[in-house]
């Protein structure tokens, strides 16, 4: 049938520029078959035709496609239901943005605010959230991120004592691989690597977790029990993660200084116990605690990051995977934001 | 057109709702709303799809604050309440949610027992007992262990009402109870209403479209209307049904026949 049907715009066309017509009869006789396309040509036909005043003859045509045709014009197009154009011009598009940041900026500061006052009333111990949750999450967001953090740190180490062993070696300080690769992980590297891995594993499941309940009105029913979900939920999370990323990070640390090692005991042909003792001479106390305090400040990023992206979900699915997204961009993005900055403090602080 | 009662400051008005505007940014979902709710009633608030019902709901329970007016629990404005008062107000409430909104990660008899534990200084052997008994009132004794993702859609809006009654709330707001229930299952609750409502003169609000409920458990109503954004009739819905003069208040309540 449809490579029978002429399209909707020569015939208008025809109406327009040919003849004035006052009547539009269909010729069906050929008719065998049809289905929607007769249908929209129809409605398009019928939109323009009402509007010049011709007379549709609808007779000729197929019962079923009459009976359609009249249900689909029933009920008047809603006029007030179409959005906003999605097209804005570029000052209403600068206009938005700023206000989105403005609101955003806000929310965000409120967030912090209360996951303040929750912390200080779990200091005072009046916080209501389960234990068990707490050890969950302490279970997921901790051990079970032993293998991913294994394997991208002994590279992470791996790759830095190879780059520095080749420039080390011109001057034959090939020994200087483990000063670098251990204050290059305890320092910077280990707490940014096991923050970002956090982020990508933990960040965003939360996110979907918090996303999720909010699609299923759970967080509402949260609120109408006078339980708010910064105790109940946000609090466990975040303590999981601030307990548990210096433990991973201290880990990733060793898993580096690990990495090193192999590089330098195959490539350098330096001792197992020189090795060792170079790295124990060139580290202390001091350099894993500025590492060990970057990666409790991470935990809390991402914890929040991942809570305040799911508690602002909308209610659709694709609005949780855009929370998810998000909690991992605004994780990322405060974690290597945060790190300069200690890392410029450290420096200026001299330690 | 609207056929409103005139409702006097009777000392027995459990909830009222004044002049409330309820708005999303710019965009009004209804105005100018003013109707009481009587202590021990089974208030429907009723309309056709997208009016603005479970966003009045969502006002009444706390969850959205009005863009305008007031909503009053007894004398007390809920909205312009310090934050402990108002912790206070929704405590003596339960909501069921459209999907019973239970919460995923705990057993029934967890979610059921955590509101119990968060407000009463039960102890643990009490507050079981108190959770069976509640699972028994909504005919799920024996599920006690079970998580919401192992039951059907029915029997966790089963549970969600008993979760909204564990603290004997006095007063109970159901979003579209019968909504994805068959229609036994949807009569059944429609009995537990009224039952709980004779038993322990709870005052219940239902935000529904289903006429079989409406006409089976609501003594007193509200119709919202999406076109002119606001009540369009109020009062028994039986007698809307045979008395109302306003076509859309008539046509909705007896599925437009007649």
């Amino acid at each position: 049938m449809r490579h029978g049907l002429p399209s909707a715009n020569e015939v208008l066309q025809e109406i327009e520029f040919g003849p004035p017509v006052k009547r539009l009869v269909f010729d069906t006789k050929g008719l065998t078959d049809w289905d929607s396309g007769l249908l929209t040509f129809l409605i398009k036909i019928a939109r323009q035709t009402a509007q010049r005043k011709i007379v549709v003859v609808a007779s000729n045509l197929p019962e079923g496609a009459q009976r359609l045709y009249k249900l689909a014009t029933a009920v008047p197009e809603k006029t007030d239901t179409h959005k906003a154009p999605a097209r804005m011009s570029l000052v209403a598009r600068i206009g938005v943005a700023g206000v989105d940041f403005t609101r955003g900026t806000g929310e965000t500061v409120a967030f912090l605010g209360e996951a303040a006052l929750a912390f200080l009333r779990l200091l005072r111990g009046k916080a209501h959230f389960r234990r068990s949750d707490l050890w969950l999450t302490i279970q997921e967001c901790g051990p079970q991120a032993l293998p991913i953090v294994t394997l991208v740190s002994v590279l992470v180490g791996l790759i830095i004592a190879y780059m520095g062993a080749v420039q080390l070696e011109q001057f034959g300080a090939g020994i200087f691989v483990a000063n670098l690769v251990g204050l290059g992980m305890a320092r910077e590297l280990g707490p940014m690597m096991t923050g970002i891995l956090v982020a990508g594993r933990t960040g965003a499941a939360f996110a979907a977790q918090l996303g999720t309940m909010q699609v299923n009105e759970e967080i509402d029913a949260f609120k109408t029990l006078g339980i708010t979900p910064m105790e109940f939920l946000v609090l466990p999370r975040m303590l999981a993660l601030m307990l548990m990323m210096p433990l991973l990070t201290l880990y990733a640390d060793l898993m580096g200084i690990l990495g090193g090692a192999i590089v330098g005991v195959t490539m350098l042909d330096l001792g197992v116990v020189e090795y060792y003792e170079q790295t124990r001479n060139s580290l202390n106390l001091r350099h894993f605690s500025t590492g060990l305090f970057k990666s409790v400040v991470f935990g809390i990023v991402v914890a929040i990051a991942g809570c305040l992206r799911g508690i602002q979900s909308g209610r659709s699915a694709s609005a949780v995977g855009q929370a998810a997204t998000s909690a991992v961009v605004t994780s990322i993005v405060f974690i290597i934001v945060s790190s300069s900055i200690l890392t410029i403090i450290y420096q200026q602080l001299g330690i | 057109m609207a056929e409103i009662r005139t409702q006097k400051d009777n000392p027995d008005v459990h909830i009222a709702v004044r002049d409330l505007t309820m708005a999303y940014g710019s965009f009004v979902v209804q105005r100018d709303l003013n109707f009481s709710i009587p202590r021990g009633e089974i208030f429907i608030i009723m309309g056709d799809s997208g009016c603005g019902k479970s966003t009045l709901l969502r006002h009444l329970v706390g969850l959205k604050g009005p863009a305008r007016g007031q909503v009053l629990y007894g004398r007390t404005s809920f909205w312009d309440a310090e934050l402990e008062e108002q912790e206070r107000i929704k405590r003596r409430f339960g909501v069921l949610f459209q999907g019973g909104a239970l919460w995923s990660s705990m057993t029934l008899s967890e979610n059921i027992a955590l509101p119990i534990e968060a407000y009463t200084a039960l102890e643990v052997a009490e507050i079981r007992e108190l959770v069976s008994y509640k699972l028994a009132l909504v005919s799920l004794a024996g599920f006690e262990e079970f998580y919401p993702a192992e039951i059907s859609g029915g029997m966790n809006k089963r549970a969600g009402l008993a979760r909204a009654m564990a603290l004997d709330p006095e007063i109970l707001f159901f979003d579209e109870p019968s909504a994805g229930l068959d229609p036994i299952s949807a009569r059944r609750l429609d009995d537990l209403i009224l039952e709980l409502r004779d038993s322990l003169g709870t005052t219940v609000v239902v935000v529904t479209h289903e006429l079989a409920s409406i006409f089976t458990i609501g003594n007193d109503s509200v119709f919202l209307d999406s076109e002119s954004k606001t009540i369009i009739a109020s009062g028994d819905p039986r007698e809307l049904r045979d008395e109302s003069r306003n076509p859309k208040v008539h046509s909705f309540l007896t599925r437009g026949e007649s």
